[in-house]
């Protein structure tokens, strides 16, 4: 096990390195570009006076590797620093934000999943049939279609025509389970909807590449029924693939998630980013920035180790 | 093995139909692009009516949250989106194709230092990336052309850095090499002719990401700034109508996906007939 | 005729094709083919690619790749018509009465499952033994192939045993359910000659003990002649000849059978080496990965002007990596290389352009070795324009001069390499070599991609090249076959050392150094009986040591 082990810390090494340079990225991108932070918050008619003593309070004038790893101190310890906007403690307002976002994803990533292998599997079963050509038919327009497309076109269906369903999510706390699941039934949808043709595509193409391998063959001249063949000799070869293909989109799932906060007025952590980032609230905006980044570092690697455990030359080497 | 062998390329002379509607519409939507102001029956300021007006004989699309023409906004909007999305796209392809070719043939330093770079952009997602720069950025178009065709690039960079790796690792390359051809010919005798088809389809998909990526961004107010009128900025303008069941958000979002599906079915297209790289007859 | 197993009448096979830029058509894969086999019979089918050979080995099982389909005809096993059955009764007889040996059994295994596992699955499926019998058998049957370790083997992933023991399991997984026929599909093709003997061994006793019948398909005249009771030759899907095989190899009554038997027979007499050779290999070593993996370890060698040097090994030798060294490709770490009296560059960018013009290179698989999107004329005009300026008319002038010495003619020079054969392909990377006016040529396994017929005319066009152009070759190759017929002299290698070095006469005289006798006795020869010889041959000199 001893070769397997040590890829998978070396996976979770290089995780780290990576979140740690997305850091100085973000950092950088906020910092260094060619804007100025005190500049933007006060607008262009500021008087010199005012931009010397914002500069002195965000401390703009101390050199940019103190200012990082001043705030990578802050995010290591679990402060993300103030708004400049709100005056308000980031974590704090950020943490039941986050809880909403994932628990919006969570349940569109429960139906999205299940619904994206079934749809694959049909697919390539039946491949080149009506049935495949009617799902990549359905797959290639919600691709095409922007999510606010989807997202209004539902409210109009399902909120304002029939009246089913709030056109604006509200939730908040102590809300009754049903009442919240009620609240996340339309945007939870459309996430849903989002990220179900990519995962159902990428599904497809894995499991025909395994079914065109060799060993299928060999399984097909040993008489086996198309069943059997499936359950014996693709599904264990096609694991891995398939959970690589879950992972990359779960990671796509959470760059949807934003703009679908917008639409349904969600109080979750895309749309605090955007409300921020349309008011240059610099601390927000990277505090923001940094988790999403790093939860789709993660789920790349959770899809990375999932491979590597998959790899039978690596579970059972020579 | 004359049977595995057989059909590797399909060659089509008939342009099927799937691809002859998106070229249609691929077509159409691009002369309206050009020919906004000809086409356009109002100015793209011009309050003409009132306020989110239903469609009639003078309004074909009614009108938007401030009385004005949709049709006209709709169709300047055209004009906008196609043009930013399709410089960056043109800038992302030359960006991404030349560091891809240039690190495939080169290799070595080069190649790590790319790719590791390319690797390290490439770990946040884009959205949220362009959502950071944004923020101290100011949004006009050269940003957003800038923000957009760097961030794309990288996309194009491991494509064609892939399929230039693959065919300058054939023996005809290395043929080329032992001859003492320069870099230039084996990039593009050798190598270009050979990588412009799925490069080309590419294309196609990257400019539908272009337009996907400037709507979501102009939607979330933080694309193109008004007085400019474009699709997804109108989306902006006219939600808040939805909820008096004021369907005139729908009609620019609509359109957005209609120029999408008609690019992808064009792609598609190109891409399935793509001869493979030996050129057919069986490999044998 | 009571023991008739397998009756093919007038079986005719179609598949769809789509030659390139023009619409798909209706191809005819194999033609009016009719044979019997009798039980306990071995039959060899043997023919070029395209003959059809492995469409008509899978007819049995009721199986076409690659979408293709029977047409006409009947396919009777054990007395019942094969296309008349319903899917199911095809399942049904898949893995009981007819089982299948795959060319590459590498890839042929589930690389997620048990070997032993996929060995017993066809006994359990058709309930031909419960899990312990059919692993009793198999253990069995393990230990008379000769597989080591047979008791634990079968806990073993396909990745973890080589590729001649994974032909071997292969074997055993379609003996496991006791069938009545097994298809044999090029099961040494993809071994190396050493170890390709074992294997042919352990299959023909394999055969001879169970009684079972078999279909042995091949491209290898010499390895059928070792396995089968009778021989049918195949050409464009259509029979040439069948007989039992003496007739067919002692007989053969068609030209094209004739040309087969006689492929090897090339006349070339062998030079004497020169007081200057025109290159010389000084101690050359060499590695991948930074110079950890060694694949060439000191070796020297010289070839003379308008001579060939053989390079012969098997796969892992380092005779490849020879070839990178010398040309630049992959730079010695240590010793040197000399050209003319002069010492060469080790690095290719540091090389005169004279210099890399008089050192040739032709590829094994010349599909690769051409540009698909250059035509031929583009292909062998370059150099020509490259090293010499040649430009317009001059240059095609040329360019027909070159293909009319390839015996290809003029009307090619507008054509795609696509539009080729394999044979064409390769005679025109011989005229783009030639094209550089080099004093040499190396050759890396510039015939083993092709038809042996295909072949034989590569090797005599090369011959007579050499004649006329006073070129020297460094031919590379596994196949001690055609060392034989063209070399001047050899060098020998394994495992990245020269073992034996020195004109022809002298490295095929005895005695022999143990790998050369090993190599040297394990090349199949068109004689019946020549397995058993050479197996009891190398069983005295074991037990002599």
């Amino acid at each position: 096990m001893s070769p397997i082990v040590r890829l998978i810390v070396q996976r979770i090494a290089l995780g780290v390195l990576l979140l740690f340079l997305v850091s100085i990225l973000i950092f950088a991108g906020t910092q260094i570009l060619p804007g100025d932070v005190a500049q933007a918050i006060l607008g262009q008619q500021a008087t010199p006076e005012a931009l010397a003593n914002l500069r002195a309070e965000l401390g703009l004038n101390d050199p940019a590797y103190f200012r990082y790893f001043r705030w990578l101190g802050g995010v290591l310890t679990g402060d993300l620093g103030t708004s400049l906007t709100t005056g308000q403690e980031v974590t704090a307002t950020l943490l039941p934000r986050l809880w909403n976002t994932l628990f919006l994803s969570f349940w569109a990533a429960i139906v999205a999943v299940p619904l994206a292998i079934v749809l694959g599997l049909i697919s390539a079963r039946y491949r080149n049939g009506w049935v495949d050509k009617l799902i990549s038919g359905l797959a290639l327009t919600s691709t095409s279609l922007p999510e606010f497309f989807v997202g209004y076109l539902l409210i109009y269906l399902c909120a304002v025509k029939l009246q089913w369903f709030s056109s604006i999510s509200t939730v908040y706390d102590g809300m009754p389970f049903l009442d919240r699941m009620k609240a996340i039934a339309l945007p939870a949808t459309v996430l849903t909807l989002v990220v179900l043709a990519h995962m159902m595509r990428m599904t497809r193409a894995a499991i025909l590449n395994v079914m065109q391998s060799a060993y299928i063959e060999t399984a097909e001249l040993k008489g086996l029924r198309p069943i059997e063949i499936i359950r014996r000799h693709a599904f264990p070869n096609a694991i891995a693939p398939v959970i690589n293909v879950v992972m990359l989109n779960l990671a796509y799932l959470i760059v949807g998630v934003v703009v679908i906060e917008v639409i349904f007025v969600y109080p979750g952590m895309g749309q605090y980013l955007v409300d921020h980032v349309s008011k240059r609230d610099v601390p927000v905006v990277q505090a923001v920035g940094l988790i999403f980044a790093a939860v789709y570092i993660g789920l790349n690697i959770v899809a990375d180790i999932a491979a590597i455990v998959a790899n039978p030359r690596l579970r059972h080497p020579k | 093995m004359s049977v595995s062998a057989a059909p590797l390329v399909k060659a089509r002379r008939r342009i099927p139909i799937g691809a002859a509607i998106g070229l249609f519409f691929t077509g159409l939507f691009l002369s309206t692009a050009i020919f906004a102001p000809l086409i356009a029956p109002h100015p793209l300021g011009e309050i003409v009516g009132d306020v989110w007006m239903p469609m009639s004989a003078k309004f074909p699309l009614g009108t938007d949250n401030l009385g004005r023409d949709l049709l006209s906004r709709m169709i300047y909007g055209t004009r906008t989106t196609i043009f930013i999305a399709a410089v960056a796209t043109a800038l992302s392809f030359t960006l991404g194709s030349i560091l891809g070719f240039t690190a495939a043939v080169v290799g070595g330093w080069f190649d790590m230092t790319m790719s590791r770079c390319v690797d390290l952009l490439m770990s946040i997602p884009t959205l949220i990336f362009a959502l950071v720069v944004l923020s101290v950025l100011p949004s006009n178009l050269v940003t957003l052309i800038l923000l957009m065709g760097t961030l794309d690039s990288t996309r194009v960079y491991r494509l064609s850095r892939a399929v230039a790796a693959d065919i300058n690792a054939m023996d005809f390359v290395e043929a080329a090499k032992l001859r003492g051809e320069g870099r230039a010919w084996i990039i593009f005798r050798e190598i270009l002719p050979n990588a412009l088809s799925p490069l080309v389809s590419e294309l196609g998909l990257r400019f539908i990401f272009a337009v996907l990526f400037l709507s979501a961004l102009s939607f979330l107010g933080l694309g193109v700034q008004p007085p400019q009128a474009d699709w997804g900025g109108m989306v902006k303008d006219n939600k808040d109508g939805i909820v008096f069941g004021i369907s005139a958000a729908l009609m620019p979002a609509a359109v957005i996906g209609a120029l999408a599906i008609s690019v992808n079915l064009v792609a598609d297209w190109i891409l399935n007939r793509t001869t493979d790289l030996k050129g057919g007859r069986g490999n044998g | 005729m009571a023991d008739t197993l397998l009756d093919i009448r007038n079986l005719r096979i179609e598949a769809t094709v789509y030659p390139p830029g023009e619409p798909p058509r209706t191809a005819t894969i194999v033609d009016d083919v009719s044979l019997t086999l009798e039980k306990g019979r071995v039959l060899g089918l043997i023919g070029e690619s395209g003959a059809g050979k492995s469409t008509i080995g899978l007819s049995p099982m009721g199986y076409g790749r690659g979408g293709v389909r029977i047409t006409g005809g009947e396919v009777i096993l054990n007395g019942r018509n094969i296309l008349q059955q319903s899917k199911n009764g095809i399942r049904k007889l898949r893995g009981r009465e007819v089982c299948y040996v795959a060319q590459s059994a590498a890839a042929a295994f589930n690389p997620a499952q048990r070997l032993m596992d996929q060995v017993v699955e066809s006994s359990l499926k058709h309930g031909v033994a419960n899990r312990a019998e059919a692993e009793k058998r198999a253990i069995a049957l393990f230990k008379k192939l000769s597989l080591p370790n047979p008791e634990n083997i079968g806990r073993r992933y396909p990745h973890q045993v080589s590729g001649g023991q994974l032909q071997r399991v292969m074997t055993v997984m379609a003996l496991c359910p006791e069938p009545d026929l097994i298809i044999f599909d090029e099961p040494t093709t993809a071994l190396d000659v050493t170890t390709q003997i074992d294997v042919l061994a352990a299959i023909k006793d394999a055969i001879r003990d169970t009684g079972v019948a078999a279909l042995y398909i091949t491209h290898d005249l010499a390895v059928v002649t070792q396995v089968a009771d009778d021989i049918m030759v195949l050409r464009h899907g259509k029979m040439v000849e069948k007989g039992t095989t003496f007739e067919i190899i002692k007989q053969p009554k068609q030209p094209y059978t004739q040309a087969l038997v006689s492929v090897h027979h090339i006349e070339h007499e062998e030079k004497q080496p020169t007081p200057k050779p025109i290159l010389s290999v000084k101690k050359v070593t060499a590695a991948y990965g930074n110079g950890i993996i060694k694949v060439l370890k000191d070796v020297t060698v010289d070839i003379h002007p308008s001579q060939t040097l053989a390079v012969v090994g098997e796969s892992g030798s380092g005779k490849s990596t020879l070839a990178r060294a010398i040309t630049g490709l992959l730079p010695p770490q240590q010793g040197e290389i000399i050209f003319e009296g002069r010492k060469l560059s080790s690095r290719l960018a540091d090389r005169s352009k004279d210099d890399l013009r008089q050192l040739q290179m032709i590829y094994q698989m010349a599909d690769v070795a051409m540009n698909p999107r250059h035509t031929v004329g583009t292909i062998i005009g370059r150099p020509l324009t490259f090293y010499f300026g040649l430009r317009g008319a001059e240059r095609d002038k040329r360019v027909k001069e070159l293909l009319e010495e390839i015996e290809m003619g003029a009307g090619f020079i507008h054509r795609y390499p696509a539009e080729l054969s394999g044979g064409q392909k390769q005679r025109v990377c011989i005229a783009r070599a030639l094209a550089a006016k080099p004093k040499l040529i190396i050759c890396d396994e510039v015939t083993s991609a092709l038809d042996p017929l295909v072949a034989n005319g590569i090797l005599k066009l090369l011959l007579n090249l050499q004649k006329m152009e006073q070129v020297a070759y460094l031919f590379i190759t596994h196949d001690l076959a055609t060392v034989k017929s063209i070399a001047d002299s050899i060098a020998v290698m394994y495992r990245g050392e020269l073992v034996r070095y020195g004109s022809k006469s002298q490295v095929l005289t005895p005695p022999f150094d143990d790998y050369t006798d090993l190599l040297l006795s394990s090349v199949p020869e068109m004689e019946i009986g020549w397995l058993e010889t050479a197996i009891a041959g190398r069983k005295m000199a074991s037990a002599g040591n």
